[in-house]
């Protein structure tokens, strides 16, 4: 293999590539070429860095150089400064806040300094679509041993002894969910990857598929060899095309290598696995549901038991985990379940993947260590709450989720703390959310989500969240009545009781936990009609304070004509035509809109 | 009918594939046509009642000719706490449309989607693939005058040629 002086890696994961990425890679190789080093510098694009609120990122190996930021017209720059004349450039690195030195390499950032990376080690490292790194980097031999040095049962026992749970939020013991779907008596078997990653504000799954599909992939033929499975299934979201590419190619270039198909590394293992997209369907994140749209039906789920190692896939015991559950398994067989058991708590053992997204200043994706408090995660890694609001919440778990407040940020992240404080591990999203924002109205979204996501299928789902939505909307729109909070407690409680599958069930969690939380913010709604976060339309106006200057920028960007005023007089709101739009609050130059209550 | 037909020879009229054959039709046609799920009805074997009932589940298919544009505006709970709902409300009113919806000139078509993974952009607008990151009413305001100017353009070039 042909030596370089240099690596530059360009992360060429969603944020990334949504922000231009693409555009960078081209002009730096267009600049390199131009300075005639391409024989020195090579140009790699990697999955998810996972900083993705400071995307597009380039790193330049050796030396570990993170660049921010990029763009296109930063590149000849570049080029010239650091890859041509050794000099990193200052400029396109990260500042950790305003007076401070800027920090030169990736690990010495906070949001990279506090991770401890498993799952994602691969991450921006390696160029997902060539299979030859990814076993550069000892990559397929956890299939090796376990093909040629192991016995299923020894498989099964080395995943049971590491004390691997489910990361799509239940927290099922793996080993065990795969010595249940070995025992089941039939000829035979199936292994799925749940890859419908339906929680908004959470993007784990697709950042690991797209970082890192083999990991996915050397998983799924393990496990497929422990079970005794004869395919395995990948079932991807729809709005995740790029993961599917990649998971494609990963698939084709497995399988020249004699990793997958027929007669896996001559050990006379068959396993293939097919790629299935979703349509767009949130309900077939439940297993029994997505299980029947890989069957090709309407996807909607059944009662268990029996459960899928039982009764799966056209009735055949079916094993099915999640994509980061998939990719520990390789790591476990290679480096032992002993060492994967002494990361993490006693009873939540290796690191948990989040998405660390909402009013916080480093959005991105982060993997920790079982154990960890919410603190480290949000202030350390996160780097706090931006804008300099203040912290009001975390919402963990999507819509099956809850939030946990100020006095929780010492808690520990495993599956027991969290679920004990009244929120779930989930499968990893993790919204932040300040002062500005209105807990009703966050309970609300989570409930108009699933209220439109439900199937159908059971009553208390169907018009039970229904009903619910209906009494929340009346408290944001300031009709609510006082007994609203009384039916609305009740109805929670039968909807979570009473319901077919985990995605009513655990539907009114955000409502219930902000209610055990923030009580207080509903009645302020409910009597007082008022909404103290500003957020909620008919409970608050702007008006224009004193500190207007006239310059009439308000008046002419406003999309209602709601606005009257001349050069140098102070304007006024005519609240009748005003729809809250807010954006004379983001176009004043002086700061002189506010929100204020009704009178 | 070709291109259906080419379709259901990829998969091997295997009817356990139809969300699948479905997938690839509406990206041949830009939607589901009645004619097509008719004929994948008759040639598949399968009741066209649960062919419709496949069509309506799942939110990725439509029954209606769609847009030149196609908007979508992420609803993921970063981009609500962001500020998505204003910047979908904007959207609304400046195309006469609710989110689901095709403008009568068949120009636009709006949806929302419930996240797209890209949180650390909030709110996101995507208009034909094109990311627009950290969207506010106003900025949407202004990508829509530039997309709108270019169909009254094209609109007028073409009657210009004919």
């Amino acid at each position: 293999m042909k030596e370089y002086r240099l690596h530059t890696l360009i992360c060429a994961g969603t944020g990334c590539v949504a922000c231009g990425a693409l555009d960078v890679k081209e002009e730096l190789e267009k600049e390199i070429v131009k300075q005639g080093l391409e024989d020195e510098v090579k140009v790699v694009t990697t999955g998810c860095q996972g900083f993705c609120e400071r995307g597009p990122i380039v790193i330049v190996q050796p030396g570990d150089i993170f660049y921010q930021r990029v763009s296109k017209e930063d590149i000849p720059h570049l080029v010239e400064e650091h890859l041509l004349k050794g000099r990193p450039v200052k400029s396109l690195m990260y500042v950790p806040g305003p007076e401070k030195p800027p920090i030169p390499t990736m690990m010495d950032i906070g949001f990279f300094k506090h991770q401890r990376l498993l799952v994602l080690k691969n991450r921006g490292r390696l160029d997902p679509e060539n299979i030859e790194e990814y076993i550069g980097f000892d990559g397929y031999r956890g299939l090796e041993k376990a093909l040629a040095e192991m016995t299923p049962e020894e498989i099964i026992k080395e995943i049971k002894d590491s004390g691997l749970r489910g990361r799509g939020g239940a927290g099922f013991p793996t080993g065990l969910k795969w010595e249940l779907c070995r025992k089941s008596p039939d000829e035979i078997k199936y292994i799925v990857c749940n890859g419908d990653e339906g929680d908004p504000g959470a993007f784990m799954d697709r950042s690991i598929l797209e970082a890192d599909p083999h990991a996915v992939i050397e998983g799924m033929i393990i496990g497929g060899k422990a079970i005794g499975a004869h395919k395995g299934f990948i079932y991807v979201r729809n709005e995740y095309p790029l993961a599917v590419k990649r998971l494609k190619i990963a698939l084709s270039q497995a399988e020249e290598y004699g990793l997958l198909g027929k007669d896996i590394l001559g050990t006379g293992f068959d396993f293939p696995i097919e790629v299935i997209q979703g349509a767009g369907a949130f309900v077939c994140g439940e297993e029994t549901a997505l299980l029947k749209s890989v069957e090709g039906k309407v996807g909607r789920p059944r009662p268990r038991p029996p459960y899928p190692t039982e009764k799966g896939l056209w009735g055949k015991p079916t094993n099915i985990n999640n994509v980061e559950t998939w990719a520990n398994v390789p790591a476990i067989i290679l480096r032992s379940a002993e060492w994967f058991s002494s990361i993490g708590t006693e009873k939540s053992k290796g690191t948990k993947i989040f998405s660390l997204v909402g009013k916080i200043n480093n959005t991105g994706l982060v993997e920790v260590p079982m154990g960890i408090t919410l603190r480290e995660i949000v202030f350390d890694i996160g780097g706090g709450i931006a804008d300099d609001e203040e912290f009001k919440g975390v919402q963990l778990g999507g819509p099956s989720g809850g939030i946990l407040t100020e006095e929780h940020l010492d808690t520990s992240v495993d599956y027991e703390s969290l679920t004990e404080a009244g929120a779930i591990m989930g499968s990893g999203g993790m919204v932040v959310l300040s002062e500005n924002d209105c807990m009703v109205d966050t309970a609300r979204y989570f409930l108009n989500f699933i209220q439109e996501e439900s199937c159908g299928k059971c009553t208390p789902c169907r018009v039970g969240s229904k009903r619910m939505l209906e009494i929340l909307d009346r408290i944001v729109e300031g009709r609510a009545e006082e007994d609203d909070l009384k039916k609305l407690k009740i109805l929670a409680e039968k909807v979570k009781k009473y319901s077919l599958c985990g995605l009513g069930q655990t539907a009114p969690n955000p409502v219930l936990t902000t209610l055990r939380y923030f009580e207080d913010e509903y009645k302020a709604h409910i009597e007082e009609k008022r909404c103290p976060a500003k957020v909620c339309k008919n409970l608050f106006k702007y008006v224009i304070t004193d500190r207007c200057t006239g310059c009439t920028f308000c008046v002419r960007n406003c999309p209602t004509d709601a606005i009257e005023g001349e050069v140098g007089n102070k304007h006024k709101i005519i609240q009748e035509d005003c729809t809250k739009c807010g954006t004379c609050l983001e176009v004043c130059p002086v700061d002189a809109v506010e929100a204020v209550d009704n009178e | 009918m070709e291109k259906v037909e080419k379709i259901l020879c990829d998969y091997v009229y295997d009817e356990s594939k139809i969300i699948q054959i479905l997938e690839e039709a509406q990206n041949e046609y830009n939607y589901l046509p009645k004619e097509v799920l008719e004929y994948i009805s008759q040639n598949l074997n399968t009741p066209l009642s649960k062919i419709y009932s496949i069509a309506t589940f799942y939110n990725a298919f439509s029954l209606n000719p769609q847009g030149e544009h196609f908007i979508t505006v992420c609803m993921g709970t970063a981009c609500h706490v962001r500020g998505a709902p204003m910047v979908l409300e904007r959207i609304e009113e400046r195309l006469g449309i609710k989110a689901g919806m095709t403008t009568e000139d068949q120009m636009f078509t709006l949806k929302t989607v419930n996240c797209l993974g890209a949180c650390a952009l909030a709110p996101i607008v995507v208009i034909d693939g094109e990311y627009y990151g950290k969207a506010t009413p106003q900025k949407i305001g202004k990508i829509l005058d530039k997309y709108q100017q270019k169909e009254t353009t094209n609109t007028k070039q073409k009657e210009q040629v004919k």
